[in-house]
């Protein structure tokens, strides 16, 4: 039995008992997969291997089967690795940043947002290997002894911070994750027999959960937090520092640190509510995912969307107040050139449509949610396209301008991704405990208030 | 697990009657070896008189050395084994090594923070069978274990105890 505040609305609602947690969010990692399930599993693998397909001719016949030119030398590889990286930004942000807040909604979204930040990772972390060409040459961007002298890598360059940044946050989040998941596995071994007793068993460490392993546990989760707040923040600041610390038009702004931390932040949100709304559905979990939830979301979108909004009014106003000629034409070829779609798409999509969020009804409207959702991130891959292809594609000397064209194998490897993300996530949801059962049974409240007072 | 031991194990419903009970039961001369519980409950170590762990103090010490061998790495590489003429830029310009001493620190930090504490609570992937007093801690029940031989108290008065303090049900287990 639950008490429900006067104030504010439970979190976890359907009346369910601490019991009834272990039972509903165990179900469907006992339970043979479904239909749906199968069918979402099998297409996912389908796009993964068209994907590999594709990603292997490009490294087998290099980036010359990319549409890239002289002009435009980064184009749909480095915006699909920012756009990446920015989904999965919402996972640490949620657990840690709400945990220091102490916002207990996090609980029901903490483990699934975590899961979908690190396999976006290593979607955007596919891009940085691809587009380097020869990428069994990756290890060049790491400071080891070479036969050049050793000549080291130059820790000037944003590029090289990168590395140290993204390989950071996948480990520190990979490790926050799997210290959430260690007692989970632990309910679930006590639930489990033969094969799969010794699988979970394994992958719980051995946890028994007693007071003084829970005592550790909570102090290494609050430090963990306290460490990823500033990790999220500083891993796109430093992506944006490729381009900003560059002398290109258009990237050569101070605005970009805070302004790439909100388009991430925004879009990882989206992606969360994307997936979430179709996992709750999907496996049921009406109760712990509930409209209160995807309400909060929604007002951290309008939120960053607006900061988003104001970034790029105030790049304008920049370009012009600047009078410097050339960053002022970046910016008009941005809204009247020849991708004046892109940019107008990108406005639509990140300034104009999050506004509806101010009205509370269409917050608490799943269907225009959902669809919203996936329009902010079609909005934030627009941003990168726009910021990335269109301030390269007139540089100084107008006999060199160019247009970008796509060609398959800028698609295949897009495909890849999509392909990868949802293999991972849909293993995931299937084999994990999608919902962190330790932290939703803490916050239910199973005492009634008589309880409280009785010393 | 020690064997030829016995224990008393009180169950209890409800993590406030559990902290509240804890409190008392140690109040009246009852020696508690350890409580199990679903999910971390706040109050609980304090009420069985834990300390707080030095766990943040271990992710200092371990951030602080990778503070230090970043930068040491980076000053080492570019001051002195190889310095380049970038623009006539100083060869250690301490704002570029920001970034990566701050991913250094925090990469240590973690690592080792978690490393130490798998490491003191004895977790890790080849302990996949671990000894379960009762397996229900791990779902809904919250299992206060008490050791016969330590305490003075018989088995009989023990188990009143436990149940007036307001356990659900009291069981006894020997070890073999």
């Amino acid at each position: 039995m639950q008490v429900t505040s006067p104030v504010r609305p439970p979190l976890v609602t359907g009346g369910k008992t601490i019991s009834d947690v272990t039972a509903d969010i165990c179900k469907q990692v006992e339970g043979k997969p479904s239909k749906m399930w199968i069918i979402s599993f099998t297409l996912s693998v389908i796009c993964l291997g068209y994907g590999s397909y594709c990603l292997w001719m490009t490294w087998w016949e290099g980036l010359g089967l990319w549409g890239l030119n002289k002009t435009i030398g980064w184009a749909w590889d480095i915006t699909n690795f920012v756009w990446w990286v920015g989904i999965g930004h919402a996972g640490t942000l949620i657990s840690a940043v709400l945990l220091l807040f102490r916002q207990k909604w996090r609980t029901s979204i903490n483990r699934a947002a975590e899961a979908m930040t690190i396999f976006a990772v290593l979607c955007a972390a596919s891009f940085i290997l691809a587009h380097m060409g020869r990428p069994w040459m990756a290890y060049w961007a790491l400071p080891l002894p070479n036969s050049f002298g050793s000549l080291w890598v130059n820790f000037n360059s944003p590029l090289v911070w990168d590395v140290f940044a993204i390989s950071t946050y996948l480990t520190v989040s990979l490790v926050f994750w799997y210290v959430g998941l260690i007692p989970d596995f632990a309910t679930i071994r006590e639930r489990a027999t033969g094969i799969r007793r010794v699988i979970y068993g394994a992958l719980s460490f051995g946890w028994v959960g007693s007071a003084k392993h829970w005592s550790r546990y909570e102090a290494i989760s609050l430090v963990l937090a306290g460490l990823s707040t500033p990790l999220v923040l500083s891993v796109h600041t430093i992506v944006s520092m490729d381009f900003a610390t560059s002398v290109i038009p258009g990237w050569h702004t101070t605005i970009f640190p805070p302004y790439f931390v909100a388009g991430a932040i925004f879009s990882g949100f989206a992606m969360v509510l994307t997936l979430m709304l179709i996992t709750r559905v999907v496996f049921k979990l009406q109760d712990y995912v509930t409209i209160e939830h995807i309400e909060s979301m929604n007002k951290i979108i309008v939120l960053t969307g607006s900061i988003v909004g104001i970034a790029y009014i105030t790049e304008f106003f920049i370009a012009w107040y600047s009078g410097a000629p050339y960053e002022s034409y970046a910016f008009v070829n941005r809204m009247s050139g020849p991708y004046w779609w892109a940019y107008w798409s990108m406005m639509t999509c990140n300034v104009i449509s999050p506004q509806l969020f101010w009205i509370r009804a269409v917050r608490r409207n799943i269907k225009i949610t959902f669809v919203l959702s996936i329009v902010v991130n079609i909005g934030m891959w627009f941003e990168r396209f726009v910021i990335i292809a269109t301030s390269l594609h007139r540089d100084y000397l107008p006999s060199s301008w160019a247009m970008f064209y796509p060609t398959k194998y800028d698609v295949g490897d897009y495909l890849f991704s999509f392909g990868l993300f949802f293999t991972l996530f849909l293993l995931f949801a299937k084999y994990f405990p999608v919902i962190n059962m330790a932290e939703v049974k803490s916050i239910i409240k199973s005492s009634s208030g008589k309880q409280e007072h009785k010393h | 697990m020690e064997k030829g031991k016995n224990f008393v194990l009180g169950v209890f419903d409800d993590e406030d009657v559990l902290v509240h009970g804890v409190h008392d039961i140690r109040k009246d001369g009852v020696k508690i070896k350890e409580v199990f519980t679903p999910f971390p409950v706040h109050g609980l170590d304090a009420a069985l008189g834990y300390k707080p762990s030095n766990l943040p103090i271990a992710a200092f010490l371990f951030g602080m050395t990778g503070t230090c061998l970043g930068l040491t790495m980076m000053i080492g590489m570019m001051g002195y084994d190889w310095p380049m003429d970038i623009g006539g830029k100083p060869y250690v310009p301490l704002p570029d090594f920001i970034p990566i001493t701050f991913e250094a620190t925090v990469l240590f930090a973690s690592l080792g923070m978690v490393g130490t504490f798998l490491a003191i609570c004895g977790l890790g992937p080849w302990n996949n069978k671990p000894f379960m007093f009762d397996a229900r801690s791990t779902d809904d029940k919250f299992v206060m274990v008490v050791d016969l031989d330590k305490n003075k108290m018989d088995q009989s008065q023990i188990s009143n105890i436990l149940r007036s303090h307001g356990a659900s049900e009291v069981n006894f287990k020997s070890l073999t």
